[in-house]
């Protein structure tokens, strides 16, 4: 093999290292496609929320339809109460979606192939969600754990599997995104590697492999934007409307 | 081959982390935690300003792009609807002032042909009196004639008899005697020769 597959998600400096106290702050390719990613989306959203003709252009369309798929999945989700928390959501979408479907340009850097960026990303939701909970019910909240209709007997265990459940989220939501596109970027990546070790006379079948593995990569970077999102208007879900 | 290596490099790293860290360059990079510091730092930063921009200046103009978007197709709906209506208003009345001229003309249509008909009728009452009248005189005039024309045949019967009398006999018959053959004739054969 010409090159380990792992090497497409090292993070590298680009220009000075950068010291904050004793914390290393430098940036990296890393860093650089974060930023690609959300001027990418700015750019767009800007582009199709400046004019406003009754009949939309192509990328007002586009911006448009984006703020209605998210708003109707925070509406589907959430409901009413989940709108003052739409703004985040599309954030966290778009920045998720963009980030991956960047990934799949060849020789980039897929942001969220890094458990540290969706574990941040999942920590920051959980939290946030856990203080929304606690502020709009108190510590009614905690009746997320105790489900209604469950026989005395069983009452302990069940509380014990919720709050693993409970604890477990955001990991569960990191570990989801990280390994999907860690292993779908991976997995183009060895099939690659065959088109090149097996050369002309054996290389086309992995090579197939390698152009339908995209299009599943497109759809899956798609995808785990989506659960990543819903999963997220679900835990909010949760904490805005408890009904156990 | 090489897939299953990779593989269960990945279980393995992922069982045991220390070993990841001690054999860094053959492991996952995302569990190398140099960066992660960096990583954070920058995924904030960007993050927290893509949120910032979004929600202050972006996702605000898109919602009232469509709200406006919403209720300028909503009007226009209803002033659709409201020319709508005006045009049926105006069908109705049309339709309304056809039917009317409709019967008017009809009834202006009748009044003319009673008024013709009428007018006929008076003409044509006159005209027969007229006619009457004349066809009485004629046949007055007629029957006069008639009167007078077996008298003056009669006459001419008894002339001309007598004058081929005289022309076949050579002598005068007296026509009075001739004249009553003749009336004789003529009362028996009138009908025949004139009708009633």
């Amino acid at each position: 093999m010409a090159a380990n597959p792992m090497t497409q998600f090292e993070v590298y400096r680009i220009g000075p290292e950068i010291k904050v106290g004793s914390f290393d702050i430098s940036f990296t390719n890393a860093s650089l496609f974060m930023i690609i990613s959300s001027l990418a989306i700015l750019i767009i959203f800007n582009l199709g929320s400046k004019k406003n003709s009754l009949l939309p252009n192509k990328i007002q369309l586009l911006a448009e339809l984006s703020y209605t798929f998210v708003s109707k999945m925070i509406s589907d989700t959430a409901g009413s109460k989940g709108k003052p928390y739409f703004s985040f959501i599309f954030s966290l979408f778009m920045f998720v979606l963009f980030s991956n479907m960047f990934g799949m340009i060849p020789y980039t850097f897929t942001v969220t192939s890094h458990i540290i960026v969706t574990f941040v990303l999942a920590a920051f939701i959980f939290i946030g969600v856990t203080v929304i909970g606690f502020i709009k019910h108190g510590l009614g909240y905690l009746k997320l754990f105790v489900p209604s209709g469950v026989p005395i007997v069983l009452l302990p265990l069940i509380i014990i599997i919720e709050i693993i459940s409970y604890l477990s989220r955001p990991i569960s939501l990191s570990v989801r995104l990280f390994a999907n596109m860690m292993a779908g970027h991976t997995m183009m990546k060895v099939f690659g590697g065959f088109v090149i070790s097996l050369g002309i006379v054996g290389g086309w079948l992995p090579l197939s492999f390698s152009v339908a593995l995209t299009g599943l990569e497109i759809l899956v970077a798609f995808l785990q934007a989506y659960v990543f999102a819903i999963l997220t208007c679900i835990y909010l879900n949760d904490a805005l409307n408890l009904h156990h | 081959m090489v897939k299953k290596i990779f593989f269960q490099l990945i279980f393995f790293n992922l069982f045991f982390l220390k070993e990841v860290f001690a054999a860094e360059s053959g492991g996952m990079p995302q569990l190398n935690p140099e960066f992660w510091i960096s990583q954070i730092f920058w995924l904030t930063l960007t993050f927290g300003v893509l949120y910032i921009v979004l929600s202050k200046l972006i996702l605000p103009k898109i919602s009232a792009n469509l709200e406006l978007r919403k209720s300028q197709i909503q009007e226009n709906i209803e002033a659709a609807e409201k020319q709508r209506e005006s045009s049926e208003a105006k069908l109705k009345e049309y339709d309304d002032i056809i039917s009317k001229s409709k019967l008017e003309a009809n009834n202006i249509f009748k009044e003319a042909r009673e008024n013709v008909i009428k007018e006929i009728n008076v003409k044509k009452e006159t005209l027969d009196k007229q006619i009457d009248e004349e066809v009485k005189k004629v046949e007055q005039e007629i029957n006069l004639l008639k009167k007078g024309a077996s008298e003056k045949i009669n006459k001419i019967a008894i002339v001309t008899t007598s004058e081929l009398l005289v022309k076949l006999i050579g002598t005068e018959v007296n026509n009075s005697s001739i004249s009553a053959i003749v009336d004789d004739l003529s009362k028996r054969n009138g009908d025949k020769y004139y009708g009633d």
